[in-house]
């Protein structure tokens, strides 16, 4: 069978059971574009940013449990993307991102839209490829997804000249991949299983500490088995949130710089911590010197540099979390139960104070609407089982503290990168790949405008995303920091000049509704999750309010401010 | 904390670009490179990089693991607690004015190197050695005025019973 490059492209991309790609044209992928106009089967859902390509094709990854993919041209197409691929690899998100370039004969020659975008992506892909011969185009597509799915996932860049593309060539199916170098292991280490079992037996106040390689490996049964035979309270990472059940009386809170006190005092105090899928980030730990500094503690992970990375660890598990969550449950279960959860009411009694004399808290008047509140009546009002997505800042850390996530794969946000701009088209992509789900994208009044064009690739292709804009005219966070640790200097936070969000949704074809007072907050979420189609709810919240608990930059997670 | 020189041995994917990943892995996580060199093994398609790192303890690992974590990185063995056989190569063009020229060869022969140029006022002085041998002859030949050294880095390959 003869094709050409494109149609190899689009025949490769749907065997690996690809159904929807986010792209933006250009005359790098003219080609592309045509045998996909002359193709049924792969959807295309054309975006208004290149970035936002990335952002929704990482969203519909994280949504859908699959590989998501973005199409884009060479030169500026190709850099527009740079950001949503760092934002993707920093949270393991498996992408495939593929980039028109000049033709061979051309690159190296500064030719118009060109750009080295291999060379620009190394540091922030898992792997990427410059195809240099049709021959191989098959063979490198199907390595690519290859990597990206595998082991510890991330995005994949796959570089197109455009005469490879316009090339004809009789195809052949590539064979079996084999990488001399790449085998990632996912199956543990038995004796480190045992070694496990007989820490949990030996603790006194064990925490299990989840992170996105439990949602990533889909482990969510497995943990949540592990902490229900024992008795083992449980906390999770910005990215675990959904891991264990938000409701579950085990669950601590997430924890971290704005994590909740229950959980990092149990951090603070644990003798023992089972890690899962973490990475120790700095906003988790703070003064590393005095994280967990009483336990002894477990990290499982299927990336061996995740592991001494920031933390010293007595009992190391290079593997996948499901795999290895499941043989430790096993071997427990094995066990005299009595045996496993020692000590473990007084524990959960201290935490359980802990909880009651400081829990998450705000206090809501009858004049101004407090930020928290509104994403509390999104929990009510959607039951707990939207898709929600954030931006960055305070309006992602309010989403996290007060949406109380019951499921994984429910919380899409930027957590490594902090990517502001990547809630919208993040929604875009979960939306497609869930379309049954309500998604609601909660973004501050500066985040939105990052990447607000997305709005009429919503509007266009009728992708029906709700927008909860916790507008207070600020750059909440920093302004946070600007009010704790600058003296009150708000040096170039204040947004008061902002565009009509209302008008603004309505100039793009969707609907917009502003809220004022804290009597319509109910009302105005409700008619906005019924609405049939994208809609911005514009909230007009707190201008003041900061987010608590919160740990300074670099202090030791137990010593936090308190509202 | 103290640091430590360290000698890598790295099998890579014979690919443009391989070099440029793993130099950017070192300058992008802080580590850094005292020497390197490349060349092709018996093995098409199959480069081999040897690579001297001067870390703390405690990061060598990490260096390590990073390398591997690269896709078209094969192994890394690192050299530095076995045995292995070492060698750099350098070319010294040293000042030869008629008076120093017997002192010039003396030394030459005392070190087993080699003169692969001679001018009218100048040797060219072949050394294949360990880094101590070059500093050695380097500091010898200095008082005579060195004009210009071209070096490689370090090559190695473990010995037989590689284990010490």
């Amino acid at each position: 069978m003869k094709l050409n490059g494109a149609q190899i492209l689009i025949k490769m991309i749907k065997a690996e059971g690809v159904n929807t790609i986010f792209g933006y044209p250009g005359g790098a992928v003219i080609d592309i574009y045509d045998a996909l106009a002359k193709q049924e089967g792969l959807r295309h859902i054309l975006v208004r940013h290149e970035q936002a390509a990335v952002h929704a094709a990482d969203g519909f990854a994280r949504a859908n449990k699959s590989v998501g993919v973005a199409l884009v041209t060479s030169g500026p197409g190709a850099t527009n993307t740079v950001t949503g691929i760092a934002s993707a690899h920093c949270d393991s998100i498996p992408i495939v991102v593929f980039t028109g370039q000049v033709p061979t004969g051309l690159i190296g020659n500064d030719a118009f839209q060109e750009v080295d975008i291999v060379g620009i992506t190394r540091p922030c892909t898992k792997h990427n490829y410059l195809v240099k011969s049709v021959d191989k185009l098959a063979a490198t597509i199907k390595e690519a997804f290859y990597l990206a799915r595998s082991g510890r996932p991330g995005p994949v860049l796959v570089d197109l000249p455009k005469d490879i593309m316009q090339t004809q060539v009789d195809f052949e199916e590539p064979g079996k991949i084999s990488l001399k170098s790449y085998k990632p292991n996912y199956k543990p280490n038995k004796k480190q299983l045992n070694k496990v079992v007989d820490m949990i037996r030996k603790a006194k106040k064990p925490v299990i500490f989840a992170g996105g390689g439990v949602i990533i490996s889909q482990a969510s049964e497995q943990i949540t088995r592990l902490a229900k035979i024992a008795d083992i309270p449980v906390t999770a990472s910005l990215m675990g949130l959904g891991a264990f059940p938000g409701s579950d009386p085990l669950w601590l809170g997430m924890l971290g710089m704005h994590g909740t006190y229950r959980a990092n005092m149990s951090i603070g105090h644990c003798d023992l911590m089972i890690a899962a899928g973490v990475r120790f980030d700095d906003r988790v730990t703070g003064n590393i010197e005095k994280f967990a500094s009483n336990a002894k503690i477990v990290q499982i992970d299927i990336d061996p540099t995740s592991i001494h990375k920031n933390i010293e660890v007595q009992c190391p598990i290079v593997g996948d979390c499901k795999t290895t969550l499941k043989g430790i449950v096993q071997l427990m279960e094995g066990q005299k139960i009595e045996d496993l959860k020692k000590g473990r009411p007084q524990w959960l009694d201290q935490i359980q104070e802990w909880k009651r004399t400081t829990p998450l808290k705000y206090d809501q008047g009858s004049d101004v609407i407090k930020p928290q509140f509104v994403i509390e009546k999104l929990y009510e009002l959607t039951k707990g089982d939207a898709i929600i997505t954030t931006e960055v800042g305070q309006n992602q850390m309010w989403a996290a503290q007060y949406y109380h996530f019951n499921k994984p794969n429910h919380f899409i946000t930027s957590a490594g990168l902090g990517t502001m701009g990547f809630g919208l088209p993040a929604a875009i992509g979960a939306k497609v790949a869930c379309p049954d789900k309500p998604v609601v994208d909660v973004a501050g009044d500066g985040s939105i405008q990052m990447n607000i064009q997305e709005l009429m690739t919503a509007v266009e292709s009728k992708i029906d995303v709700k927008i909860v804009i916790l507008n207070n005219k600020n750059l909440g966070m920093v302004r946070q920091w600007q009010e704790l640790f600058y003296e009150k200097v708000y040096s170039f936070t204040s947004m008061e000049n902002a565009p009509d969000f209302v008008k603004l949704a309505e100039a793009y074809g969707a609907k917009g509704l502003r809220c004022t007072r804290p009597d319509q907050v109910e009302s105005v979420l409700s008619q906005g999750l019924n609405h049939k189609g994208t809609i911005i709810m514009d909230f007009i919240v707190d201008k003041e309010e900061s987010v608590y608990p919160m740990v300074p930059a670099g202090g030791a997670i137990t010593e936090m401010l308190l509202v | 904390m103290k640091t430590n020189s360290y000698l890598l041995s790295i099998l890579v994917d014979d690919e443009p670009g391989v070099l440029s990943r793993i130099a950017g892995l070192f300058s992008g996580r802080g580590f850094n490179i005292d020497s390197l060199s490349v060349a092709n093994t018996a093995e098409p398609c199959v480069s081999r990089i040897t690579m001297v790192t001067k870390c703390e303890p405690n990061i060598i690992d990490q260096i390590k693991k990073q390398l591997h974590k690269l896709i078209n990185v094969i192994t890394v063995n690192d050299l530095t607690d076995k045995k292995y056989v070492q060698r750099q190569l350098a070319l010294i063009k040293v000042n030869a004015q008629p008076e120093k020229k017997a002192d010039i060869l003396r030394i030459v022969d005392i070190f087993r190197c080699k003169i692969v140029d001679v001018g009218l006022f100048h040797y060219t002085i072949e050394v294949s050695g360990n880094k101590e041998k070059h500093d050695a002859i380097i500091s010898l030949l200095k008082p005579m005025g060195i004009i210009e050294i071209a070096s490689t880095g370090s090559i190695a390959l473990a010995r037989e019973n590689g284990k010490k």
